[in-house]
């Protein structure tokens, strides 16, 4: 054990050591977002419909833990519907006063639903790999929003000559660049009840905007926050430097 | 003789007892300070204020967080999304570890910059680096608390320098560990000592307070007040000056936690640690790279260790190694260019630390931590002697007459 675990430093010294060479990525493009800056906000439709997309198309392999259902207020949807989401899903609860597990439609205090029930059922049903979960992915990655955004519409065929194990994808996005998650979005794969034709593109950008907010509920509240915390402090820093300079006009002037 | 009003004759009546208000007032309104100085010289108590804040802050992160390998990471996303302005609270202490490594550096640089530690404030200096060694402690156990990819990674290759110590090495590092990796132990173990180490800073502070109410402040000019009048009372002169400096930095801070608060951060510590993957590109907090890079300038282990630790340690001899006898830059022509150099010296140091150590960055990293310890053990000592310094002026009046 002591050897292994020497053995792993000694790998991750070299590794960023070396990282230069192994960095086999091409930069994210870069999108113009709505959340970005000092005063955005999240596009309630864009939100919805990223749902939307998560819950039909990314939920089948990606959990999403640190959100409960509670959350989608956050997207505008009213109690009433985020009770009829929750109940979609069977949770397993218990134990009961009888100490028997059972299982109930979910509530909306209820975190997410999990594709897996731990993460070796999930490689076992993903040819070894492991779905990420996606509530940080955007904090969690350079440029994150961008990163998310490229990496779905990124897909490519392989350059000659490069040869993919079988259940591997090129996208050159991906550190890499073999990635085993399966192209996820074609055109048409949802039907969003806005009316919305859901290109590639547009499932894309609305639920990297999605998963965006998911990684940090409080992103509007912080940014608003900040705008009054700033005005408030710029007129207060400026009275003191007039009571500074008042003050100082005793002994300079 | 009319009456006193009752809040006169209630301090009173405490003063007698217990001299709260006396020592306030010797502290303050009786304190003389030059009145000479700069924005620089409110570096000093803007640091004090920051301690309080990261304190602050950092109990109430406390009652929310668990120091529990398996449930750290989700705790801190807990205090992020679920607790009430949590994310206020986490943000402040985490970009305020930044800005308290901005504010303490400038305010050592000063220090270097006007030969503030010459006598006699050789151990109020001292006391200061006293202090900057456990900030970096307990910094670098905080960045550990999160426990994301970059806090084990970042806690298994710092507390692996440790190895290189001949012998004992490896049994110290087992011993830190609490195991043989990197685990709950170290967690736990590293979240009391981050608990504690501000307290022992709080009492540190309190004598490097001592020693600079001694001697009182140093000042652009570095040569002591001769006049009462060379003088002002700290109270309202220099509390009202830190007051709007504080304003200035409290922009700073919110510019940081509202509109950019990951900023100093790596997004990869947003990934749970994860003892089985390793970061393509493990480095420490921005604060730390410059010693990172002189730690890799060596191709020797262990000479790479001594030699970084050597580089916070040669600090506590400055007071020596610069044998001047003229404190501020101000009349050391030569001095002032080594000392500009080396302030460019540390930020390429910290260049090289946030790049891997390949092609030209090896060169450019020698080259820098080379020059790092001349700047300490060979310009200090040289310049003290065949340096030829401008006219000092004989009193704050005759500094004045200068500059006009």
């Amino acid at each position: 054990m002591k050897r292994f675990s020497g053995i792993l430093i000694a790998i991750g010294i070299f590794a960023s050591f070396g990282v230069g060479a192994m960095e086999d990525v091409r930069a994210p493009l870069q999108r113009e977002w709505s959340f970005a800056g000092p005063f955005g906000t999240f596009d309630r439709g864009q939100l919805q419909r990223g749902f939307q997309v998560y819950k039909e198309v990314c939920a089948a392999c990606h959990g999403l833990n640190y959100i409960s259902y509670r959350n989608l207020i956050d997207l505008g949807f009213s109690p009433t519907e985020i009770k009829a989401i929750a109940a979609e899903y069977t949770v397993k609860d218990g134990p009961n006063d009888l100490g028997e597990f059972y299982e109930r439609p979910g509530r909306p205090t209820d975190r997410f639903f999990r594709p897996f029930d731990n993460d070796q059922a999930a490689r076992a049903a993903n040819n070894g790999a492991l779905p990420v979960d996606l509530s940080l992915v955007v904090k969690a990655r350079e440029n994150g929003s961008d990163y998310v955004y490229s990496l779905l519409t990124g897909y490519e065929n392989p350059p000659p000559g490069k040869e993919l194990p079988p259940g591997r994808f090129y996208n050159p996005y991906f550190p890499g660049g073999e990635i085993s998650m399966t192209p996820p979005l074609h055109a048409d794969l949802v039907s969003f009840s806005d009316g919305t034709r859901a290109s590639v593109d547009q499932m894309a950008t609305d639920v990297t905007v999605f998963l965006t907010w998911a990684s940090e509920p409080t992103m509007e509240q912080r940014k608003k926050m900040g705008v009054t915390t700033i005005i408030y402090l710029f007129f207060f820093t400026f009275i003191l430097y007039l009571l500074m300079k008042r003050i100082w006009r005793r002994v300079d002037g | 003789m009319a009456k006193q009003p009752i809040h006169t004759r209630l301090v009173k009546w405490i003063d007698y007892r217990l001299p709260v208000f006396t020592f306030l007032s010797h502290a303050l309104e009786k304190y003389p300070t030059p009145r000479n100085l700069n924005y620089l010289w409110s570096f000093g108590s803007l640091a004090g204020i920051i301690l309080v804040l990261m304190m602050a802050t950092g109990i109430f992160l406390a009652m929310h967080y668990d120091p529990n390998a398996q449930y750290a990471f989700s705790s801190v996303e807990h205090i992020m999304r679920d607790v009430n302005y949590g994310w206020l609270i986490r943000y402040l202490h985490m970009n305020g570890a930044s800005l308290f490594f901005i504010v303490v550096y400038i305010h050592m640089l000063r220090g270097l910059y006007y030969g503030s530690y010459k006598k006699p404030r050789e151990l109020l200096w001292i006391m200061g680096v006293v202090i900057f060694l456990i900030m970096m402690a307990t910094a670098f156990m905080g960045y550990v608390l999160p426990w994301g990819q970059m806090s084990f990674w970042g806690a298994t290759v710092i507390t692996n320098l440790f190895s290189a110590i001949p012998i004992i090495g490896e049994s110290i590092v087992s011993w830190l560990w609490g195991g043989f990796a990197v685990g709950g132990p170290t967690l736990n173990r590293f979240y009391a000592l981050h608990y504690l180490f501000p307290f022992l800073i709080v009492a540190i502070v309190g004598l490097h307070l001592i020693a600079l109410h001694q001697h009182r402040s140093n000042n652009p000019i570095g040569i002591e007040p001769t006049k009462p009048k060379d003088c002002v009372p700290f109270h309202p002169f220099y509390t009202i000056k830190d007051l709007f400096c504080l304003g200035v930095f409290a922009l700073v801070l919110s510019a940081f936690i509202f509109f950019m608060p990951n900023f100093f951060g790596e997004a990869v510590n947003y990934d749970p640690a994860n003892p089985l993957v390793t970061p393509a590109h493990i480095v420490p907090e921005w604060y730390f790279l410059p010693y990172y890079a002189i730690l890799r300038a060596v191709p020797s282990k262990l000479g790479g260790v001594v030699l970084m630790f050597a580089s916070v340690f040669v600090l506590f001899v400055v007071p020596w190694l610069d044998t001047c006898k003229v404190k501020s830059a101000r009349y050391r022509p030569l001095y002032r260019i080594v000392f500009w150099t080396f302030l460019a010296d540390c930020i390429v140091l910290g260049w090289v630390g946030a790049n891997p150590p390949e092609g030209y960055f090896i060169l450019i990293g020698r080259l820098a931590t080379v020059y790092y310890f001349a700047f300490f053990v060979l310009f200090m000592p040289l310049l003290g002697k065949f340096e030829r310094t401008l006219p000092v002026p004989e009193s704050f009046d005759a500094a004045k007459r200068c500059r006009l």
